[in-house]
């Protein structure tokens, strides 16, 4: 059996003894073969194991791991926030007649609380909350000043220059903004391009003389857009050569000069001498 | 004699090999019984119903931004924060806005004063800018989150709807989620010491609301949906748009989807 035993790994021996446990197996001689320090290890051992699982319990949330690797309640304490914007349906309980001069104006997208606030509690106690209505003049331009990087055919004003002092809402209405008479001048929301104009030797070039514009684009800049030319003929009937015209304009023969390309791929129209 | 012995050694030699085999593959086949115990577990809670009926299992979200309607304004930014208590101080927010200004030179500009909350001033460059735009940023609740993958505690995760949701009760703070999001969307908040980030308004889309940002949105850029769902309005507009993410090479797979974006955007 010794012979036995040296050859075995000591895994098969433990094994072993758990599962055919001998029957002559005596606990105590057992214990008292067992080296002394082996002993002390073991209990230091089964002392951590003890305290690892009774700080785990103490520390982790018993509903942790329920849904994954967090602790379930939080989802539910995190759904429960307080709701501070009530959502545009509801203000039509009360506020119809507004609700309903906004619906088919130009701000019909623009919800009551982007420039209301948060409604809910108004919504709670009507009496006591009473929303915020900006009046003055520096809340409409948060949307409206003219800036470079906001998309072309959003209404713009420069407002150091537009009607300076009066507030917006003397002459429109925030909830049905119709302008009070549509802008004749194209430089009123094509600034940027107006600007560059200004310096270029097209300046005295009307857009209306490259661009025709329809009588709806002033109310709908998008459905109804203007014409741009379409041929490198209509910028030769001023830069050909047999061209009628000022001498001082620059001239080219449209056969030979860069045949292959429309004029505007190389020059820019609204500042030609630049690109 | 021998013969015998031997004989009588090799039976009780090949019965106690029979019953160790037997025990061993008995004793292996019992760890798997947690496992079991575990797996009938999760079948029972299929369907995980928090207060109010919301089931987060049936749905799945994701945003969608048009970079051509953005106007810089910053409602989303300020109704953000006051729906979440985020702090007024610029510093803080859950989205915000940042200006890309392209330059003739191929210089990119990049700003967002007070995160875009007071809309923007019109600032003129000595260089010619060549095309200018905004673009929203919020937590792209990635749907292989980063930040997930390095909290040490588990506070941060993701619930079955697909939204990354911190635990502040759990955090401990240790900021190591911050340094993991490539997208900067996260930050500690000042008072409680935790990290903070959108959370898609979680409270209000439990109960059928949009969240804030898209709410507040004037000119409708934000659009706010399910992805999964074969009518819904972020369907529609995926449809539509030619769709870019941010850091697509990062495989974070966000959903927070951008129409017309430039690709000058990081």
């Amino acid at each position: 059996m010794a012979c036995n035993l040296n050859k075995k790994s000591m895994f098969v021996v433990f094994a072993r003894f758990i599962i055919e446990r001998p029957m002559n197996f005596n606990p105590e001689s057992f214990w008292n073969k067992i080296p002394e320090q082996v002993k002390r290890l073991a209990i230091l051992i089964v002392i951590l194991f003890a305290l690892f699982v009774v700080v785990r319990t103490v520390l982790v949330p018993s509903d942790f791991g329920e849904h994954g690797h967090f602790r379930a309640s939080a989802v539910e304490e995190i759904a429960s926030q307080e709701i501070r914007y009530a959502g545009q349906e509801i203000c039509l309980d009360c506020h119809d007649d507004v609700v309903e001069t906004r619906r088919v104006g130009f701000h019909r997208d623009v919800a009551c609380e982007v420039c209301h606030g948060p409604a809910a509690g108004h919504i709670d106690d009507p009496e006591e909350v009473v929303l915020e209505a900006p009046r003055e003049r520096g809340y409409c331009p948060l949307c409206h000043e003219y800036l470079p990087s906001r998309p072309t055919g959003f209404p713009q004003i420069v407002s150091a220059s537009h009607n300076p002092i009066k507030p917006c809402i003397s002459c429109h209405d925030p909830h049905d903004p119709v302008p009070p008479e549509t802008p004749k001048e194209c430089a009123a929301c094509h600034a940027t391009i107006a600007r560059t104009k200004a310096i270029s030797h097209h300046v005295y070039v009307d857009c209306t003389r490259c661009h025709e514009a329809p009588e709806e684009h002033r109310a709908h800049p998008r459905e109804f857009r203007p014409t741009k030319p379409a041929a490198r003929e209509f910028c030769g009937g001023c830069h050909a050569k047999d061209a009628p015209g000022e001498k001082g304009i620059p001239r080219v023969d449209l056969e030979t000069h860069e045949a292959r390309y429309v004029c505007w791929q190389c020059h820019y129209p609204h500042l030609p001498e630049a690109r | 004699m021998t013969d015998n012995r031997k004989l009588g050694e090799n039976q009780e030699r090949s019965s106690g090999r029979r019953k160790f085999i037997g025990g061993l593959f008995a004793s292996f086949t019992s760890l798997l019984v947690p496992g079991f115990l575990r797996a009938d577990n999760k079948s029972k809670d299929v369907k995980w119903i928090i207060a109010g009926g919301y089931s987060p299992n049936d749905h799945h979200w994701g945003m969608g931004i048009d970079i051509s309607k953005c106007i810089g304004c910053g409602r989303c930014v300020e109704a953000c924060k006051r729906e979440n208590n985020v702090p007024l101080v610029p510093f803080f927010t859950r989205t915000w806005i940042e200006r890309y200004r392209i330059l003739e030179n191929g210089e990119v500009l990049i700003d967002s004063p007070d995160a875009g909350m007071k809309s923007f001033k019109e600032e003129s460059t000595e260089d010619n800018v060549v095309r200018s735009f905004f673009v929203p940023k919020i937590c792209n609740q990635c749907e292989n989150p980063p930040c997930v993958q390095v909290c040490p505690v588990g506070a941060t995760f993701q619930t079955a709807d697909g939204v990354v949701l911190i635990d502040s009760e759990y955090c401990i703070g240790c900021r190591y989620c911050i340094q993991a999001c490539p997208y900067g969307a996260r930050f500690l908040h000042p008072e409680t010491r935790t990290a903070e980030k959108c959370t898609f308004c979680y409270h209000r889309i439990v109960k059928g609301l949009a969240p804030a940002c898209v709410e507040a949105c004037p000119t409708q850029a934000r659009i706010f949906g399910e992805i999964k769902k074969k009518a819904s309005p972020l369907v529609r507009f995926l449809r539509m748009n030619k769709i870019n993410v941010l850091k697509p090479y990062l495989n974070t797979e966000p959903k927070v989807f951008y129409a017309n974006l430039d690709m000058e955007v990081k």
